[in-house]
Formats: C-alpha cells, structure tokens, sequence
C-alpha cells in the first residue's frame, strides 16, 4: 500500500481515529457561530434550534444518545424496563450539582415533568402515554405508563426534555423568573453573559460530576446575522466551529478546502431531517395516485443532492429517513424516469391543467431546488407556476391546505412514532397547522398500522408493522420524498471530539477539547 | 419629423443610443425563436466558464442553465417591463400634471399634494414593499415601478402646461369657447410632449433598473428569467463563478446606458433653443 493511499485512508476515518489516537488537553477556548441568534436560552421555555444549540450544553436530560440513536447515561446513571414494558425505573447519577450547588435530585425530575407538560407542546405529546411519575427516594424516578410504549426511551434527549432546578422555578411565574436569563443547569458549561447582537459566553463548571470534564475553558457563541459574513469569519480565523447550516451549501466545498479544516454530517442523526414535496391530496390532479407517482419518476432528486446540496445528504426512499428505527429500504422505487412519468401523466388523463409549487423561503439552496423541480416537471408536460412568498406566506399558504405542491423539510426524532406517522395518519389532519398530515391523505389501514406500532411490543413487532406502513405510503406517494438533509458541520481540524452523540454540537462541547 | 430625425442622427450619443436600443429590441424579439428553450433548462454540467463550449458560449450558472439562453430571454422581460411600465406611468402623470396645471387653484393644490405625497417616500422602498403585498409577479412589479414613477411626470407636465396656459394661442382657443379637454389636448400638450419625452426615454432606463434591483432582492417574477434575477442569484457564487453576475450585469449596464444616450440625443434634437442649421 501506498504512502498516499495510507494517508487518503487515515484522513478518510477523519476525527474520530485521530481523536481515538491521542490524549484530551485541557484548557482553551471555542469560537462557534449561532446562526440565528436565540430568542432565549431557557430551554424548557423555548426550543428553536439555536437555543437547543447553545443551551443543550448548559442543560442536561437524562440520557443521551449515540450517533445510532441507543440511550446513553447521563443524568441516569442506569433505568430498567418491566415485563409488561409499562413501568421504566430510572436510578440517578449521584453527587451532581446545579450551577448554583444545590443538588440535583429526583424531586427536580418530578418537578421538569410537570413543567414542560406546560411549556413544551412535543414533550407534552411524547408524554402522553405517562400515567405517573413518582420519586420512591431521592435518587429513583418511576414513569407508569397506560400502556406500552415503544419509543419511550427516546424522549428524554436535552431538547426534547431538559431538566429544570425545581428550587428556582417551584412557585414563581415560569415566564417571568429571572433564570431565564441566566439560566442554571447541571451541564459542563454554565451561562456567563450574553451580550446581545454579539456573542454568548459560557465557561467550565468547575464541579462538572464527570471529573475531568469538559476539557475546554470557554465557549463563545458568536453571533454574525449575515451568512456571506459568516463564511468570511472562518477564514479569517474569528470563529472555528460553524454548524450545520449555518453557511450557505455553496460555501461548503470552498470552506472544506481550507487549510486545517474537517468536515462532517455527523451529529443530526436524531433530527434526520427529511425533505419532501406536500402534495395536495384533496384537488385537481394531485388527487389522483398516478400523478403523484409520475411526480416522482419527473424529479431528477440525484441531480438536486449533487448540483444544489453540493454532494450532501442521501436520496430519500419513503417516509422514513434511513437513520430512522425500522427503515427499510425494500419499497416501490422511483429512479428519474421522465418517460415514465409522461406515460402516467398520459394514463391519469392530465390535461396540462395548472399546478401551483411552493418553494420554501429559506434562501439560495431552496430557490434553486424549487427552480430545478420546476423545470423538472416542466420537462414531462406538466403545467407549472411558480408562487413566490415569505415564511410566514408560504406557513399560511401551507396551514390553509391553499397549495398544490409545497417544499418542506421536518425533524423525524428516531422513531416513526415520534416523528413520521404525524404527517400520515389521518387524526392529524388539522387546518392550520404546517407540520401534521398537511396533505390530506388519509387511509384507514396506515392509521390502524401507526396506532398500532406505537404501542406494539416487543420490537421485532413494531419494526414488522411500520415496515408494512412504509410500502404502503411509498406506493400512494402521499408527498414526494425528496432527500435526507444534511447540514455539514465545518471546524478547524484541532477542534477534537466534538461530534459525538446524534445530536451534535446540541450537547457536544462536554467531550471537545482544543488540539494545541 | 424630417427636422428631427436629421438632427437625431447627427447628434452621435443619439445614434449609438439608437444603434443599441435596436439591437436589444431585436434579440428581445427575436432572440427566443433562435432559442426555442427555456432559459431554466438545465444544459449542461454547472458552473461551465464561458468560451468552453459552443452551445453554451457564456458559460453555465449554479444548475447548469445556459447563462446565454438567459440573457436573451431577460432582454425581453427588462425591455418590456422598462417600455410597459413606462406607458403606465405616462398614461397616470400626464393627464395629472395637465389639469392640475390648466386649471390652477384647489384642483392644482389638492393634485399636487397628493402627487407631493408619493414623492416624499423612498421610492424604492415603496416599491418593495408593493411588491412584496402583492406577491411578486409581472403585473405588480409593472405596476409598482408606475406607482414609483409618475410624480416626476405629472410635476413637468404641470410646469409646461402653467408656462403655455397664458401664451396668445391658447387665450385665442379660450375665447373662441373651446371646450377645456380640447384646448388641453389639441393646444397645450402637443407642445408640452418634448421634454417629456426625453424625461420618458430616461424613465425607461429607470424602470430597467428598478425591476434588475427586484429581481436582485428576490422580488422578481418567480417564472421569468429576467437580468436582475441571474445577477442576484449568481451573486452568492460571484467568487467561484464570475461569469454568472457579470454578463447580465453588463447587459443592464449597457441597455441602461443606451436609453440613457438617446435620452441626450432626443434632448438636442427636440431643444429649439439648440438650434441645429446655424451651428
């Protein structure tokens, strides 16, 4: 083997076999871009994605989780399932402080509990299957569910629920209290300042329970409203971590080729964002499967992940992303085939009937995606018409079933319960709303099969029904599906370790030290 | 007639004005039948340089369109957005300025102020922001640079129309009981029309950089192509590819710059104070 084929090989296995081959340092300092800048850092308040960025360092849940979505420990140091899989029995870490030095304890859990059922609608959804929870003692939390269900351990991610110090919000006006500014946690890094337009700063908690951790001193969130901006800042050397869509695609393979620059996708593997067409069920063409189907084979989607995401990401098959429990990829497929796609155009009687697309107003990337699926369409006679709007246009365009075709990327959070059957089934049809069944499909069998795999036990049940459900939606083609997202993460090379957990820099700086 | 375009033609900024006018009327025109497809057709491997390849001699943009195709095609969306808008602006300020300047008084005060009242706002502002209200398309971006544009219009009329409302010719028509629209029409504006149209000719220019500076924004129509769009969709790009923002930036740069010499040159030929035989 060859000394360049060797060395192509080593920087192929990238950070994690250089991490794995040496010793953390301690000390340093991180600049990161936040990239928009959070509404607020209080995270059982608010969850956009830059507050569960910055915050989901300063916070902790539970547990954690893998790049392959397994629970990790974290604030439970271990937990056990009954038989009937109804009872979860969590034991906590002990010795873990608040920032503040009050103890963390069972009571903080009950308490987190019952606050997010008020302040958070997802984890308010996750935990409706919860009879109770209880605190046997100090150090065990007991959830009694009504009923089996499978994807319970994997809600208790730091976004999806963060634990909240009982002792600063019992008995104060939760929108109000101060700590929302300042917010306390049992994280690795505390909240320092925040100065607005600027720069977040957090520093080391110095009484962190992993002893030794974190390695790094400070991390500062910087704050560059302007995306050119943006790209201009890591080359200049002013910050060395840029998340996840937090440049625009076409700066990607310029910024990679930079000197001491790594690169990686890793890091979104709960979210796995999925980015489809909706596709209006209800009326004119689109009600008809054949179209839908021909939509399909029309969408050069190969074209859209090398040309407009640079490279990025992976061709969707269904309704699942492939990083998602129980995907599986043994399903109708649907290669570019313009010919095919006339041919069902021909079959279904289109008529060159006018059919409105909305792009999604999130920059450069998705207005070309939705030139490029245009013209696409174009190309095999359908007649189409471009709508240009805002967010907020296109959200009410969208919530008011007022479209025919829509872009739109979502979160799958690793289990079709949590993630996937919500935009299927049809009790989630509800005007309105942009992020349920918005497509008006509705089949009595897929809502027997998502009801049915939430609850099922044990695994090998679920995995058999929801692969049934993903044949079945794959072949109605209910949306389009188009790519698996994948928002790169760019750093300079001696940053170390930290992508680790399938949420990434959400909660990865506890792991990241600075290679001097 | 005769007089005019001979004094046209001498006047050299006219004739080059001309020259380029009627070269981008033609390849607005005629351009899309040598050019059957569509501009967003996706030709060839993106981010082509131009001069590689013979089908597609200006290169390539972000998704492989043919920046060619599309500056054949834009010339035809800025020239008639520049010409359409225009017309709509005249149609609006002319017959404005012409009574508030013909019949004076509250009619010229309560005019006037109204036209003061879009004047005092940006007018770009005021154009995004219609735009934006009405969703992007050809007709609210046609419309909003007329809406922008016709104040200046309807102030030089009024002024012409105030200067030769007291001339002999006309108190002649008043006497003899002419009906106002008559005198306005058949008296006044025939010999008021030479500064507005080389206020027009300019105006055209105007509104092609309005509707480029749109486009630029992403306020452009989604479903045609036009020279601001390319410009501002290559602008994220410009160091990988400078080709994409620079061709359709020098096609704005040099229609803008023709109506703008014909401008000068229909300026000297219709001024009879610059005389034309004695000089």
């Amino acid at each position: 083997m060859s000394k360049r084929v060797l060395l192509g090989l080593l920087l192929a296995c990238g950070l994690t076999a250089s991490a794995l081959a040496q010793e953390p340092k301690m000390g340093g300092t991180i600049n990161a871009v936040i990239q928009p800048e959070p509404p607020g850092l209080m995270l059982a308040m608010v969850q956009n994605g830059p507050v569960q960025m910055v915050s989901g360092n300063i916070f902790e849940g539970l547990l954690r989780y893998s790049p392959k979505l397994e629970p990790v420990p974290e604030l439970a140091e271990s937990w056990s399932v009954s038989e009937d899989a109804k009872t979860y029995t969590f034991k906590l870490r002990k010795g873990v402080t608040w920032h503040d030095g009050k103890p963390f304890t069972a009571a903080d859990v009950l308490f987190s509990v019952e606050m997010l059922k008020q302040t958070h609608a997802r984890a308010r959804n996750n935990l409706a299957q919860v009879d109770k929870v209880e605190a046997p003692d100090d150090y065990t939390v007991v959830f009694t569910l009504k009923q089996p269900f499978g994807p319970f351990l994997g809600i208790f991610e730091v976004g999806s629920m963060p634990m909240v110090p009982k002792h600063l919000y019992d008995g104060t006006d939760w929108k109000t209290n101060p700590y929302n500014n300042a917010p306390v946690g049992t994280g690795p890094f505390m909240f320092k300042e925040w100065q607005k337009g600027s720069f977040i700063r957090l520093v080391k908690n110095p009484n962190y329970y992993e002893k030794g951790k974190p390695y790094l001193d400070e991390i500062y969130w910087q704050i560059i409203p302007d995306a050119a901006a943006r790209s201009v800042a890591y080359e200049t050397g002013k910050v060395d971590v840029l998340p996840g869509g937090s440049v625009e695609n076409f700066d990607v393979p310029r910024l990679s080729k930079l000197k001491d620059t790594c690169v990686t996708g890793a890091g979104w593997e709960f979210f796995s964002p999925l980015a489809w067409l909706w596709l209006n069920n209800r009326q004119g063409p689109l009600a008809d499967k054949r179209v839908r189907q021909a939509i399909m084979y029309a969408i050069d989607r190969d074209f859209a992940k090398d040309v407009i995401w640079n490279g990025l990401g992976k061709v969707a098959t269904g309704p699942s992303a492939s990083t998602i429990k129980y995907y599986t990829d043994d399903v109708p497929k649907y290669p570019y085939d313009p010919a095919k796609a006339k041919a069902l155009l021909k079959e279904a009687g289109y008529k060159g009937e006018k059919i409105r697309i909305l792009p999604l107003a999130y920059g450069e990337t998705w207005q070309r995606w939705g030139e490029a699926v245009k013209q696409n369409l174009m190309d095999v006679g359908m007649n189409i018409e471009t709508i240009a709007t805002d967010v907020a246009g296109g959200n009410q365009k969208i919530g008011d079933w007022d479209y025919d075709i829509a872009f739109t990327y979502l979160y799958q959070y690793g289990d079709p319960a949590l993630g996937v059957g919500r935009n299927y089934v049809s009790s989630a049809i509800a005007k309105g709303q942009v992020f349920n069944n918005v497509e008006g499909y509705s089949n009595p069998e897929i809502d027997k099969l998502f009801a049915d795999g939430a609850v099922a036990t044990p695994d090998s049940k679920r995995k058999e029904i929801y692969e049934k459900a993903q044949k079945i939606l794959v072949e109605d083609v209910p949306v389009a599906w188009m790519l698996e997202l994948q928002f790169p993460t760019i750093m300079r090379c001696k940053v170390k370790n930290l992508i680790t957990t399938g949420i990434g820099v959400n909660d990865g700086f506890k792991d990241a030290w600075l290679d001097k | 007639m005769k007089q005019f375009w001979k004094s046209m033609l001498k006047s050299p900024s006219g004739v080059i004005g001309l020259v380029i006018l009627l070269l981008a009327i033609s390849v607005a025109v005629f351009g899309p039948l040598l050019f059957p497809n569509s501009p967003w057709r996706m030709v060839q491997r993106p981010f082509l340089p131009p001069f590689m390849l013979s089908t597609v001699p200006l290169g390539t943009d972000a998704l492989g369109r043919d920046v060619f195709a599309g500056m054949i095609f834009g010339a035809r969306v800025s020239l008639l957005v520049g010409l359409v808008s225009t017309l709509v602006a005249l149609v609006v300020g002319v017959p404005i300025g012409a009574m508030a300047g013909y019949f004076g008084g509250k009619v010229d005060d309560a005019l006037m102020r109204f036209t003061e009242f879009f004047q005092t706002i940006p007018s770009f502002a005021l154009a995004i922001v219609l735009v934006a209200i009405l969703q992007p398309s050809i007709y609210s971006i046609v419309a909003s640079i007329a809406v922008v544009s016709w104040p200046p219009v309807a102030r030089l009329v009024r002024g012409e129309v105030l200067s030769l409302r007291t001339r002999e010719y006309v108190q002649a028509a008043v006497v003899t009981g002419q009906s106002n629209t008559w005198i306005i029409l058949r008296e006044i504006l025939p010999n008021a029309l030479s500064p507005v149209i080389v206020l027009a000719s300019l105006m055209v220019a105007t509104a092609i950089l309005l509707e480029s500076s749109l486009s630029f924004l992403g306020l452009g129509d989604p479903n045609l192509i036009s020279w601001g769009y390319m410009v501002g969709a290559g602008r994220t790009v410009i160091r990988q590819a400078w080709w994409i923002t620079v061709f359709p930036g020098v096609a704005i740069l040099i229609s803008v710059l023709g109506l703008n010499l014909i401008g000068e040159g229909l300026n000297d030929a219709l001024n009879p104070r610059l005389s034309r035989e004695g000089r």
